[in-house]
């Protein structure tokens, strides 16, 4: 007799040795005998004359609750410089494996967050990610948040990947777009302390004689929305 | 070849006995307390402790309590304070409570913990050591969870670039001096040092000036510290691997990467003989950085800067991935069949018919045995010729003769330990630093232990620091200088275990093998060969050379034809004398040879008029894993797969097998495969489909009896020293570690380390130019000018220039070799 054969005895004599089943509800009477068949239409008859619930989504979205774990956002210091560092943090905390990044150095030409290092490629898969916020308390820079965007579907695998560019927070107000350099005299720690609220004249500057196109600059922000820069994917 | 070799005769050494939280162990005497811990399996936290280094003593984190017998009846006695157990060794009956037993043990060393962390920035999650740091993980495990520290941290500006690759971030060092000790004892590159002092302390570079490193600048910028100028060291790198924090970083790793994302794979290097063991991380198929593997017989604990970093050549844009086939003049995309089918069709349309003309095949030095193997195989078995050769360089009949009679299929000679024990090393047309990488680090570590004798035109600075005598040769008269050796580096030769070390420049040198070989039977002296491309000694096994059949079996021999032919089942092998590189390329530029199949050869490597070779012949073949210029001028072009995507087999000077596996996986062919199949489409069953049927063949044939290996070559050495006229010198020349190789390609900040070019010549030749800051060196070919650098000591009537650094391309630009008389001008 080999040894799964064996199992299969052991098993076999130990179901032999349970209980039969028996239910602790007390016991009905005969009518209740009787209709017990039918007794489950009862459910639908009672509801009949209630109000119905059903939600008109996606004809009428109803707001999640305020930190209902949605889509993430990359956060930006409030001059524009992102604050993502590339640092993989997140990629690390996710129990899905759902987040990829590759840094990169920052140069003098292209400043993209404050300090050395900022976040090159940064991917979430939508269809790994389980939107349980460990990445966000794993962010050292607040960089990584997330909304209350819910509305994450799609028809193909590569469109549920999400990068940079679908994942970085709309341009506040007076934020100039990156790459551009930091607010002079400050250092990374003063972005981390809040020291900096808001582009100065220099990076104003800097951006007009690089792109003077672009349009986060104060005199092309009439032409454009500017609600069209990031922001996630239509 | 068994690893054994090394192993010294067994000993009786003197042990010691003693207890470590309550476990006795017995130890050598003289072991450090650290060492006899790490032996039962306790592990006391260090920064500074290495085991390859001195003990320093420096960060105090291995602090443990220490009691030992003292006095006339040996009562227990303890330390009145915890003890550095990386710098004391133990003694009979010592008892050590480490942090684990010990609360005041474990006291000290959260106390040294938190005053490391002082200073230390909390920048963990910008720093490329996170992840991987031994001082997050011991602050973690040893630390404290809160800082007291309340006070503003110590800052430094940051990077200070010590030389274009190694990055010094000064706020997170710890002082702990490991790279500052290894600079010093292991490369011997004491560039780098501790500056201030108290908290201002730092690590900074010399002043190169002060010291008189004199023509060895290296190329790139680095940011001026405190005092000096750059880092110049060919392994530098190593710093950065030993770095106990974050401290010391290469730019072409910084922010590249974590270690959560890497795999890692083992391989042996492809840049130097010695086959040094290393580790390759990788990232979705891209090699992001190298790292030495501990190979105690090998390369111990260290690479070369080169090992570490030029893996980028690989991945440039110009990488083949798909066959190329010429069509109406222009190399287009083909698939395979199509290209094995067009490259056998335009192979045999030249070599057979009424206009036959021969086929010749180049395998170039890069290549594996198995690689080797198969472009031999197929050249005697498919092409009917002996015109193959994989020596991408000078190369003579006497050094081919001296190969087969003593290198080839020998199996292990001179090994690593037993070069580093030699009392006394003759290098030959060897420059240890610039030609020999970890070799280098070998000889260093016996110095003052080890006689070193270099037989150069000059005593290099890599010669130097293995405190090197200088018996002067002129380029082409090693010979007569070996045969006339002042007598005591005879004495010293005659020492047990003394060894002569060859380089590939030897075969510049006529007569220098017989000359060798002479002294070592008069001295007793042991002869090494030590190449510099990491496929010289393979293909010299496989035999991919004219003269050599596999296993150091002569083709002039019939048995040893015929025993091989016999092994691969065909009727005989080609007997007519095959052509070595540089002859097949000078008989395809004149029209005799007409289809040519290349390997990796780079055509700015040989003297020969490779365009017009390319030009004459009538069908080329190349195989090759980037867009080269041979490859430019080829018919068919077929792609094939780089080191770290085969397996393959290294065969180190030493003879020691350096197998290796596919770190990423693509669907590159390795060449033996390619070449097998091309042999199909002959009808021929090559047999080397696979590592493995290479391998089996290989080990069937075996090493050569005596009788079937070639005779010494019969070479006149120049009766007199060269005398050139005024306005010429005879050329010396060698590469320098770092320069412009193919396979250093796509790393500026690798380039950047190298030494700038410079042309070298003795007081007298220099004077004799007149007041020149630099030297036009000229042949008919062409010309390089470099700044003039006088040597002290040197040959007079020799100039020396880089092989192939930036701005000096002698093969290319001059087309002569060392020992060729050239054309000097001064100017101002």
């Amino acid at each position: 007799m080999s040894g799964s054969d064996e199992v299969w005895k052991v098993n076999r004599e130990r179901d032999a040795q349970r209980e039969t089943f028996e239910s602790n509800l007390p016991k009905k009477g005969p009518i209740g005998e009787a209709l017990a068949p039918v007794a489950g239409f009862g459910v639908s008859l009672r509801n009949f004359f209630r109000p119905t619930v059903t939600e008109q989504y996606p004809k009428v979205k109803v707001p999640t609750m305020p930190r209902y774990h949605g889509r993430h956002q990359l956060n930006r210091h409030p001059d524009g410089l992102e604050k993502c560092i590339g640092c993989e943090l997140c990629a690390w905390a996710c129990p899905a494996d759902a987040i990829y990044v590759e840094a990169d150095s920052n140069t003098p030409d292209h400043q993209v967050s404050p300090g050395e290092r900022y976040g090159r490629v940064y991917q979430i898969n939508y269809l790994r990610c389980i939107f349980c916020g460990l990445c966000i308390e794993a962010c050292p820079t607040r960089a990584l948040t997330m909304t209350n965007e819910y509305e994450l579907a799609g028809p193909t695998r590569e469109g549920l990947i999400y990068e940079k560019q679908d994942l970085l927070a709309p341009m506040g107000e007076n934020m100039l777009a990156a790459p551009h350099p930091m607010v002079p005299g400050t250092t990374d720690g003063s972005y981390y302390r809040q020291e900096v609220d808001g582009p100065v004249e220099e990076q104003v500057a800097w951006v007009r004689e690089h792109r003077p196109d672009d349009p986060t600059l104060p005199e092309n922000r009439g032409a454009t929305t500017v609600e069209n820069q990031g922001g996630g994917r239509a | 070849m068994t690893a054994t070799a090394d192993k010294p005769a067994a000993e009786v050494v003197d042990t010691v006995t003693l207890t470590i939280d309550g476990t006795e162990v017995t130890v050598p005497k003289g072991t450090l307390i650290i060492r006899a811990a790490e032996q039962v399996g306790i592990e006391i936290p260090r920064f500074c402790d290495h085991p390859a280094l001195k003990p320093a003593g420096a960060c105090r984190q291995c602090l443990v309590d220490v009691a030992s017998p003292a006095g006339p009846e040996g009562k227990l006695r303890a330390f009145p304070k915890p003890q550095a157990s990386c710098t004391m060794t133990v003694t009979e009956g010592m008892v050590v409570n480490t942090q684990h037993t010990s609360e005041e043990a474990d006291r000290a060393q959260k106390g040294v913990m938190e005053l490391l962390l002082i200073n230390h920035p909390l920048d963990c999650p910008v720093c490329d050591k996170g992840g991987e740091c031994p001082l997050q993980n011991q602050a973690m495990s040893h630390g404290r969870p809160e800082s007291r520290f309340v006070d503003v941290k110590r800052v430094f500006e940051k990077p200070l670039a010590l030389s274009s690759e190694i990055l010094l971030d000064r706020e997170r060092c710890v002082l702990c001096q490991r790279c500052t000790r290894f600079s010093k004892e292991i490369a011997g590159d004491a560039f780098i040092d501790l500056q201030n002092r108290g908290a201002q302390q730092q690590i900074g570079t010399f002043d190169e000036d002060v010291l008189d490193f004199d023509g060895y600048r290296p190329v790139g910028a680095a940011t001026v510290d405190e005092a000096g100028k750059a880092f110049s060291s060919y392994y530098s790198g190593n710093t950065v691997q030993i770095c106990p924090v974050g401290a010391l970083t290469s730019a072409a790793y910084r922010f590249r990467s974590r270690p959560f994302d890497l795999v890692s794979s083992p391989s042996i290097s492809e840049h130097d003989s010695s086959g040094s063991a290393i580790r390759i991380d990788h990232r979705r198929g891209k090699i992001l950085r190298r790292l030495a593997e501990n190979d105690p017989v090998v390369n111990e604990d260290w690479i070369s800067d080169k090992d570490r970093f030029a893996f980028a050549w690989q991945n440039l844009s110009d990488r083949l991935t798909r066959p190329l086939v010429r069509k109406d003049g222009e190399l287009v995309e083909a698939s395979w069949p199509e290209a094995l089918a067009a490259a056998a069709a335009g192979i045999k349309a030249q070599t057979t018919g009424d206009d036959a003309r021969g086929a010749a095949v180049l395998a170039g030095g890069r290549v594996t045995l198995e690689d080797a193997y198969a472009y031999q195989k197929l050249a005697r078995v498919v092409l009917g010729t002996n015109d193959v050769d994989a020596r991408a360089r000078t190369a003579s009949d006497e050094e081919q003769a001296f190969l087969g009679a003593q290198v080839a299929g020998t199996g292990l000679g001179v090994t690593f330990g037993e070069l580093e024990k030699a009392p006394t090393v003759v290098l030959v047309g060897f420059e240890p630093e610039d030609e020999g990488g970890v070799v280098f680090l070998r000889l260093r570590k016996s110095l003052g232990r080890q006689q070193v004798v270099a037989v150069a035109p000059f005593l290099s600075r890599g010669s130097e620091k293995l405190g090197a005598t200088l018996v002067p040769a002129a380029p082409g008269r090693e010979a007569a200088v070996l045969a006339d050796l002042p007598a005591d580096v005879r004495e010293a030769l005659a020492q047990p275990g003394a060894v002569i070390v060859l380089g590939e420049r030897a075969a510049e040198a006529p007569g220098a093998f017989a000359a060798a070989q002479d002294l070592a039977s008069s001295t007793g002296a042991r002869v090494a060969w030590i190449p510099r491309r990491a496929g010289e000694r393979g293909a010299v096994e496989a035999g991919a050379l004219p003269g050599l059949l596999p296993g150091g079996r002569a083709v002039s021999v019939k048995a040893a034809r015929d025993a091989v032919a016999a092994a691969w089942g065909v009727d005989a092998l080609p007997s007519a004398k095959g052509r070595d590189t540089a002859g097949i390329v000078k008989a395809a530029a004149e029209g005799t040879i007409g289809a040519l199949v290349v390997g990796g050869v780079s055509a700015s490597d040989l003297t020969g008029d490779v365009a017009a070779a390319l030009e004459s012949a009538g069908f080329v073949v190349s195989l090759e894993v980037r867009r080269s210029e041979i490859a430019e001028a080829a018919d068919v072009v077929l792609p094939v797969a780089p080191p770290s995507e085969k397996p393959g087999t290294f065969v180190n000077w030493e003879g020691r097998l350096r197998a290796f596996a596919t770190a990423i996986r693509t669907d590159a062919m390795s060449d033996h495969r390619v070449l097998d199949l091309l042999a199909r489409e002959w009808g021929v069953e090559l047999g080397t489909g696979t590592v493995e049927a290479v391998n089996a063949e290989l080990a069937a044939l075996g090493a050569a009896e005596a009788a079937h290996r070639p005779a010494a070559a019969k070479v006149k050495a120049p009766a007199r020293n060269p005398r050139p006229k005024k306005g010429a010198a005879v050329l010396a020349t060698w590469h320098q570690l770092v320069d412009e190789g193919a396979l250093q390609d796509g790393e500026p900040y690798l380039a950047g380390t190298g030494r700038v070019a410079v042309a070298r010549m003795s007081a007298a030749t220099a004077a004799s130019l007149g007041d020149a800051v630099s030297v036009e060196v000229s042949t008919e070919a062409g010309a390089v000018e470099l700044p003039l650098v006088v040597t002290e000591g040197m040959v007079d009537g020799v100039v020396w220039v880089p092989v192939k650094s930036p701005g000096s391309w002698v093969a290319r630009d001059l087309r002569a070799a060392a020992g060729a008389v050239v054309s000097v001008k001064g100017a101002a």
